[in-house]
C-alpha cells in the first residue's frame, strides 16, 4: 500500500501532537498508532515521515517501532486476531483455542517466532498471533479480533466468531 | 440523590461478603460512563469539595486513610505525593497507570470502560492536592475500545467545567489527556511507563536518582498512580482519611479489588475490605469452592509475579500466628509474612489436575517475551529461565537442568534496574523451592550430566571453532 498521509489523517495529527506542549518526541507513539490505524502497519516510509514531522532521526522511530508488540511492520490479514497466551488463559484452553482459530482460517503459525510473531493465512483475509496476558484472566480463553473483545471462547464457538468477521 | 436502589445485572451480582465502593457502578442496571449518569449519582461533587480545602489537607486526609498503592507496590499514595520535593519550581504531572498487565489482574479494565468519571475525578482531585496542571492516563493498547471511552469522558468533563482553565471557578488550571501504550508489560514499571511517555523505548531508570516525584517526566515531578489507587482518592475525599481508614485492618486499610482466575467454580472480580476476608473464603464462599473432584494444589496470590504458595504449606509467622494457605487475610502484610506478595489482587488458583512444570513454563515464557532488554542478567537470565524449562516440560531436560535453572533465577534477582528482575525471577524460584521434586520428576534421570541443551551444545561449538 503507498503511504500517502491524507489531509483527514494529517489533521488529527496535528491536534494529537497539542497534547504534548513539553515535547513533540512524546508524540510518537500516538502517531504510529493513528498511521497503523489507517495503513494496518507501520511501513519504512511511514517511520521517515514521524520522524520528519516531529523533528527526530529515523532511528528514534524506528526502535519505537521494533520494540513494542502492538506496532506491526508487516501487513496484517484483514482481520488480525490475537489470542491471549498467558497463564490463566492458557489453564482456561487458550492454546487449544489457537490451534481450532488457525485450522478455521487455515493459517500455518510454524513459521512464527519472537522476531515474527504474526501469521498470515493464504489469502491474506485472517492474521493472528499470541499475545501476552489481555487482562480478563477470570474469563479466558480470551481473544481480541480487530479492536472487539471476546471472552469465554470455547473452541465449539470458534465458527460463531469467525463468521462475525465475513470476508 | 436518587432514591432508587442500586440494581445489578443479572448473574453480575456483587457477593454479600463484598464492600463495593470503587467498583458500586459496575455491572449496574441503567448505569452507563457518562457524565450525566455520573452526575445523577453524586459525580463531581468531592472536586468541588476539594477546591475548598487546601492542597495540603487534600493529601493528609490521603496519609491519614492508610491508602496503599493497589498496582502491586503497595506503598502508600499520600506518603508519595508528599515526595515532591518542598522547595520545587518545576511543573508537576500526574500520569494514571492504566497499563494493566500483569497476569491474573482485570479490574482497572472495568473502571475504564464502565465508570471512567471516577477515574477522573480522583484524578483531578489528586492534580489539584500536588498542583499539577497537566497529567496523562497511560492505557494499554488492548484497551482500544477503553482509550475511546476515556477519551469521550474527558471531552464532557471539559464541556461542563471540570478540566481546562478556572475549573469551577477555582483558579485552577488542569488538562488531561490519553496516551496509549503499544503491548509492553514493562510500561507498568513507572519509570519506563515514564520513558514511553516521552515517545521512546520503555528502558526503566534507576533509582536514585530517577525517583519520578522528583525526576520523573521531562525531568520534573511526577506522580504515578494506579487507576484504582485513585479512584479511592474520591472516595477517601467523601469519607474523610480516619473514617475511610476503619474500613479494612490495621496499616491495610480500605477495600480493595481482588481478581481471582484458574480453578474455582466461579472466577471473577470482588471488591473487599482489605483483610477482612481469608484465602479460604476467597475459594469457598466469594469463587464457589474448586471444580467437583479437585484438590487444591497451589496458588499464586497476587499477580503472577508473586512467588507461588503450596496447598499444604504452614505459615509460621513472627508475631506466633500459625495460619495454613486458607487462613492466610487477603491483605498487604500477612502476605507478605508468608513469603509471597499481594500485588496486585489477582489470585491464580491451581488444582491438583496442574503441571507445576507446565505452569512455571508458561510464565518463563511470558517474562522472556516482556523483559525489555536493558539489563544483561535479565535479558539473559529470563531467556534461559524460558529454554530450560521448555525442556523440562518437553521431557529432554536434566535433573541437573532444575539446579541450574535456580542459579539462573538467583542471578538476576537484586541485580537489576527495576523490579522485573525481582518478577521474573520469584516465580522460578519460588517454584523450585515448593515443587522443586516435582520439577525434577519431569527430568529423564538418565540425562544427568550429560550436555542436553541443543543451544548448549552449539555455544560449545563456538568455544571451540573460535
Amino acid at each position: 500500500m503507498a503511504f500517502e498521509v491524507s489531509s483527514e489523517l494529517e489533521k488529527k495529527i496535528d491536534e494529537v501532537i497539542t497534547h504534548y506542549p513539553v515535547s513533540k518526541r512524546s508524540a510518537v507513539l500516538p502517531l504510529l498508532h493513528l498511521i497503523q490505524h489507517e495503513f494496518r502497519y507501520i511501513q519504512d516510509e511511514a517511520v521517515n515521515w514521524v520522524a520528519a514531522k516531529l523533528g527526530l532521526e529515523p532511528i528514534q522511530v524506528l526502535e519505537v517501532v521494533t520494540f513494542y508488540p502492538g506496532f506491526r511492520q508487516n501487513a496484517p490479514g484483514k482481520y488480525h486476531i490475537r489470542v491471549c497466551r498467558t497463564l490463566s488463559c492458557a489453564m482456561a484452553g487458550s492454546y487449544e483455542l489457537m490451534d481450532a482459530l488457525c485450522a478455521a482460517t487455515k493459517i500455518d503459525r510454524s513459521h512464527a517466532d519472537h522476531h515474527h510473531p504474526i501469521s498470515v493465512s493464504a489469502d491474506g483475509k485472517y492474521s493472528i498471533e499470541f499475545a501476552e496476558c489481555l487482562a480478563s484472566c477470570g474469563f479466558g480463553p480470551v481473544c481480541m479480533v480487530e479492536d472487539d473483545f471476546h471472552e469465554k471462547v470455547d473452541v465449539s464457538k470458534v465458527g460463531e466468531l469467525l463468521a462475525k468477521y465475513p470476508v | 440523590m436518587m432514591a432508587s436502589a442500586i440494581t445489578y445485572l443479572p448473574g453480575k451480582e456483587p457477593h454479600v461478603r463484598e464492600h463495593r465502593l470503587i467498583f458500586k457502578n459496575i455491572d449496574r442496571v441503567g448505569y452507563d460512563p457518562s457524565i450525566e449518569c455520573y452526575e445523577q449519582n453524586g459525580g463531581y461533587v468531592q472536586l468541588k469539595k476539594a477546591f475548598t480545602m487546601a492542597r495540603a489537607d487534600i493529601t493528609n486526609e490521603v496519609k491519614k486513610s492508610g491508602l496503599r498503592g493497589r498496582g502491586g507496590a503497595g506503598f502508600p499514595t499520600g506518603v508519595k505525593w508528599g515526595f515532591i520535593p518542598p522547595t520545587n519550581t518545576k511543573p508537576v504531572y500526574i500520569i494514571c497507570n492504566a497499563d494493566e498487565s500483569e497476569p491474573g489482574t482485570f479490574k482497572d479494565r472495568y473502571i475504564l470502560h464502565q465508570d471512567p468519571h471516577q477515574l477522573l475525578e480522583g484524578m483531578i482531585i489528586a492534580c489539584f492536592a500536588v498542583g499539577a496542571k497537566l497529567g496523562y492516563i497511560y492505557i494499554r493498547e488492548e484497551f482500544p475500545m477503553a482509550a475511546i471511552i476515556v477519551e469521550k469522558a474527558i471531552a464532557e468533563a471539559h464541556a461542563k467545567g471540570y478540566l481546562g482553565k478556572n475549573i469551577q471557578g477555582s483558579g485552577f488550571d488542569c488538562e488531561l489527556y490519553v496516551h496509549r501504550g503499544a503491548g509492553a508489560y514493562i510500561c507498568g514499571e513507572e519509570t519506563g511507563l515514564i520513558e514511553s511517555l516521552e515517545g521512546k523505548r520503555p528502558y526503566p531508570r534507576i533509582k536514585p536518582p530517577y525517583f519520578p516525584a522528583a525526576l520523573g517526566l521531562y525531568m520534573c515531578p511526577t506522580i504515578v498512580n494506579n487507576v484504582e489507587s485513585l479512584c479511592h482518592v474520591k472516595h477517601i475525599l467523601e469519607m474523610g482519611g480516619e473514617t475511610y481508614a476503619k474500613l479494612g485492618t490495621p496499616n491495610n486499610t480500605g477495600t480493595r479489588i481482588l481478581c481471582v482466575s484458574g480453578d474455582v467454580v466461579n472466577p471473577g472480580y470482588f471488591e473487599v475490605e482489605v483483610g477482612k476476608v481469608t484465602m479460604g473464603e476467597v475459594i469457598d464462599v466469594l469463587c464457589g469452592g474448586l471444580k467437583p473432584g479437585r484438590k487444591l494444589k497451589a496458588i499464586i496470590p497476587g499477580g503472577s509475579s508473586a512467588k507461588v504458595l503450596r496447598a499444604d504449606e504452614v505459615f509460621k509467622l513472627k508475631d506466633g500466628r500459625e495460619l495454613t494457605i486458607m487462613d492466610i487475610p487477603m491483605d498487604f502484610d500477612t502476605m507478605a509474612a508468608c513469603g509471597s506478595m499481594a500485588g496486585s489482587g489477582g489470585v491464580i488458583i491451581m488444582d491438583d489436575s496442574r503441571s507445576m512444570s507446565w505452569v512455571i513454563n508458561n510464565l518463563n515464557n511470558f517474562y522472556a517475551h516482556e523483559s525489555c532488554g536493558q539489563c544483561t542478567p535479565c535479558r539473559e537470565g529470563s531467556l534461559w529461565m524460558k529454554k530450560i524449562s521448555d525442556r523440562i516440560v518437553a521431557g529432554t531436560a536434566s535433573p541437573d537442568d532444575v539446579d541450574t535453572l535456580e542459579s539462573v533465577a538467583n542471578q538476576i534477582e537484586g541485580k537489576t534496574i527495576c523490579a522485573f528482575g525481582e518478577a521474573c525471577s520469584w516465580p522460578t524460584q519460588s517454584f523450585i523451592k515448593k515443587f522443586g521434586d516435582e520439577l525434577k520428576g519431569d527430568c529423564k534421570p538418565e540425562l544427568a550430566g550429560k550436555v542436553v541443551a541443543e543451544e548448549g551444545a552449539i555455544a560449545a561449538a563456538g568455544l571451540v571453532a573460535v
